[in-house]
Formats: structure tokens, C-alpha cells, sequence
């Protein structure tokens, strides 16, 4: 898991549509907290203790992050999977899982 | 609001404020320096009631197991009793040598008078008899040389600065420490290893080549030291005949300027040949573009270690593999009302 999140990153930080957003981000901390999230949501030993999606990606929506934006984070998270030799099924499945929260990300989650 | 107890005292702890706050306001002494939870002077023990686990957080096991905490990042939640921190974490030593290695550094080396177990590359606090403390990394190497090597930075009418230059050899000081996580680990002698420092940064980097040299480490080291003249790389004679001596070392100074003096002063450029000119990052990106598979160690200004880390990570290295130390400066004591505690000053410069 820590190897596949050092990968996303380093294609996260070097591309410039999306780098911008992790100014001033503590990448160390940054890289923890998304090892832990990712370990919980596909179904390992859960130590997350972060906010939720919409709360956490509250201040980068008023950035501007919009749907072009989680298009290529879920573009670099399945060129990670595959480069670390998952099929396309699982690449697959991962990216249904990260657009499951796309709206949430957004915050267009109706308010209960 | 809640209550702090002390010898006895019941000392109120104001909303927001830190436990060191509280009890320097107080008037009790707990020593302090970089008040960011970073370099451990002003570590208390909880007695009772229990500190807030991010005071703690980055301790060893066995301190935190006997209660101690930073009292620095601790904003209690609830009431807690606490003690100074014992004799046991402190060390007396006397003064060995006092030695000027360059215009602003100087060589303090220390004989510790009772067993001071540490790696090369850790950090000690240094303790004025007053109690004004600041962090120095460790530049000797446990286990071969008999003593505790310092480097210090002066600085112009600096407290500690000029503290340190009154120091005679028999002179006594205290210690508090070791701490830190950068320090050569073995088992892997064959992983290339770049250490990049500015200024007195390379005093822990200095320690961490000795003892990977020491321990049969046959992978390349390469050591990026930088200053902003020449006349700042402190220990270029000393480092090119190291790097001469053993063919895995290569050193690489590096100055911003060539060319710049302190202002007034005579132009006795002393010999320097194969300086690199110009900022360390961009002679790490020159001559390291990839830095798969290295171990790196980064010592220097909190902004200069942040923005390497992430360069050293995008050039290839594991998180895991990244070890830093930011030196801080010790910020102006603004919140404390009675100032006990003097201006600004820098640790670990």
C-alpha cells in the first residue's frame, strides 16, 4: 500500500493540473493519512482517523476543484494500480470506488 | 479551564495556553528553546492525570511510559500534576576544547562525566546555568572518540553564542538528551546514501559519515555541504581528505557566492578549488536526477529540509528512506507576560 501511494503522489505532485492543490500540504502527513483511508476502504486493518470526504476536500473545492480535477486523480491512481501489475478488473474496481465518492469529494451531497 | 499542579501549587492553565506557558508564567523554570514539540528541553512528567497523547507522540517508549510530555504542544484537557524532568535525563560535563573553525563556527568539544549513550547525528540540549537552553547536533562518533563534539554557530551578541564563547576546557555544563532520528542505521551497506546539509547542518551529517564509514558501509555516500561564501564550509579540508581516503565518499561543496566576504574584511580567499557556485537543490538536481533506492539525509532551515524532501521524494527516494532535521529558531517569547525567558536566539544553528 505505502509503495502504491508514494507512486500516486510522485504523478500527483509532477503534474500540473492538480499539483497546485498540495502547496503548503504536509506531504508526509498528507501520504499517512491516504494509506490509512485507502487501507480501510478496500478492506484492511482500519487506523483511519481522518474527517470524512466532503469535509476534507471542502477548502479545495472554493479553490476550484471540480470534476476534470478527480478525472485524473482516478486517471493516476489506475495508471499506479497498473504499473504495479493489477488487472484491468481490479483497476476497474477501484475506480467505481473512487467515483462512489465523487459527489461527496464535490460536495453536492444532499444535506441530511 | 483547567488546573495544573505543581510542588503543591494549584496553577490555572488559561484557555489555548500550553502547560509550559502555564508554568513559565508561574514562574517555575522549566527549561525551553524551540517551542514547536521539536527539540525536548522542556519535557515535564505528568505525576497524574494524563497528558495529551500529541505531547507525546513523538517520544520514546520509555519516556512516555513514565508520563513525560512536551510541555510545549500540551494544551491539557484535564487536570494533571506534574514534576520537572528527573536528574536521570540529565548529564554533567566538562569542557575538552574550545576551538574557532571558521568567522561564525566554532568546535566546543565536551568529556560527559557519566555514561551519555548516543548515535552520530542525534542532538543534545545545552543548558546556560541560568537554564536557557538550545539544541546542537552531534558530530563525534560514540564509541571511538572520547568526547562530545559540538559545532556552534555565533552569532553576533547571541545569548548562547556569547555564553559559550566565555567556556574555558574544566569548565563544567549540563547536558539534556540525546534525541533525534537522524543517524546511520546499518544493514544495508551496500544503499547509496546522499546527505545534504547547509551551514552547521553538517555537524549531524559529518557524525552519520563517520559512523557508516566505521561500520564497512560500501555503497556510495555522497555529501552535499552548502554556505552562502567559502569561507562557510567550515570543514573542507578535513572533508576532501576524508573523501581522498576512502573512494565510496564524495564531497561537494557548494557556495551561493564565490566571490562574497563578510563586509570589511581582507580577501585572504583561502585555496577552494572544485566549489560548486549557485543553491544546493539545483546541484542536487544536476548531479542526482534520480534518487531511487537512496537513503537521504537532509539537515538545515525547516524551509530548506521541507522543499528537499519533496524533492528528494519526486526524484525517487522512499518516504521511509527521507531522514531530516529542521533547525528552528527559538520564536520571541510574545505570551509570556514577566519575561524570564530572553530574545530570540537559534538553536541548533
Amino acid at each position: 500500500m505505502e509503495t502504491a501511494v508514494e507512486l500516486f503522489y510522485r504523478k500527483m505532485l509532477t503534474d500540473e493540473r492538480v499539483a497546485h492543490f498540495f502547496d503548503g500540504v504536509d506531504m508526509d502527513r498528507q501520504m499517512a493519512k491516504q494509506t490509512a483511508f485507502l487501507t480501510m476502504v478496500t478492506g484492511g486493518p482500519s487506523h483511519y482517523t481522518g474527517r470524512d470526504m466532503q469535509a476534507a476536500h471542502a477548502h479545495l473545492v472554493v479553490q476550484g476543484l471540480n470534476d476534470r480535477h478527480v478525472d485524473i486523480v482516478v486517471e493516476h491512481l489506475g495508471e499506479t494500480l497498473r504499473e504495479l501489475g493489477a488487472s484491468p478488473a481490479q483497476v476497474q474496481q477501484v475506480a467505481a470506488l473512487a467515483n462512489s465518492v465523487r459527489d461527496a469529494v464535490l460536495g453536492r451531497m444532499a444535506h441530511a | 479551564m483547567t488546573s495544573i499542579y505543581y510542588e503543591g501549587r494549584e496553577l490555572t492553565c488559561a484557555p489555548q495556553e500550553t502547560v509550559l506557558e502555564c508554568l513559565q508564567r508561574s514562574g517555575v523554570p522549566v527549561p525551553s528553546s524551540c517551542r514547536a514539540g521539536a527539540c525536548q528541553s522542556c519535557l515535564v512528567r505528568a505525576v497524574a492525570g494524563a497528558p495529551p497523547p500529541e505531547a507525546q507522540k513523538t517520544l520514546k517508549d520509555t519516556l512516555r511510559v513514565r508520563g513525560y510530555f512536551l510541555s510545549c504542544i500540551a494544551r491539557p484537557t484535564g487536570d494533571l500534576t506534574v514534576a520537572l524532568a528527573d536528574a536521570e535525563l540529565r548529564a554533567a560535563a566538562s569542557v575538552h576544547s574550545l576551538e574557532s573553525l571558521s568567522a561564525t563556527v566554532v568546535r566546543l568539544r565536551l568529556s560527559p562525566q557519566t555514561d551519555f549513550a548516543y548515535a552520530a547525528g542525534q542532538f543534545l540540549n545545552l543548558a546556560r546555568p541560568d537554564g536557557l537552553t538550545r539544541s546542537y547536533s552531534l558530530a563525534s562518533l560514540p564509541g571511538r572518540d572520547p568526547f562530545l563534539e559540538l559545532h556552534i554557530r555565533l552569532y553576533p551578541g547571541g545569548q548562547m553564542s556569547t555564553y559559550v564563547q566565555t567556556l574555558r576546557p574544566g569548565d563544567q555544563v549540563h547536558l539534556r538528551g540525546p534525541a533525534g532520528d537522524c543517524f546511520y542505521v546499518g544493514g544495508r551497506p551496500e544503499q547509496p546514501i546522499l546527505l545534504l546539509g547547509t551551514g552547521t547542518g553538517l555537524a549531524p551529517l559529518y557524525g552519520i559519515v563517520k559512523e557508516a564509514l566505521r561500520s564497512g558501509h560500501r555503497g556510495p555516500l555522497v555529501l552535499l555541504h552548502g554556505a552562502a561564501s567559502p569561507e562557510g564550509l567550515y570543514l573542507d579540508r578535513e572533508l576532501r581528505e576524508l573523501a581522498t581516503a576512502h573512494p565510496n565518499l564524495t564531497y561537494l561543496p557548494s557556495a551561493l557566492r564565490l566571490a562574497d566576504r563578510p563586509p570589511g574584511q581582507a580577501p585572504p580567499a583561502p585555496e577552494v578549488p572544485e566549489v560548486h557556485e549557485g543553491p544546493l537543490d539545483a546541484l542536487l538536481a544536476a548531479r542526482y536526477p534520480s534518487l531511487r533506492g537512496f537513503r537521504v539525509f537532509l539537515c538545515g532551515s525547516p524551509e530548506l529540509v521541507t522543499r528537499l524532501r519533496k524533492q528528494a521524494f519526486l526524484a525517487g527516494a522512499s518516504r521511509k528512506d527521507i531522514a531530516s532535521d529542521a533547525f528552528l529558531t527559538a520564536p520571541p517569547p510574545a505570551a509570556i507576560p514577566p519575561p524570564p525567558v530572553p530574545p530570540t536566539a537559534t538553536s541548533r544553528p
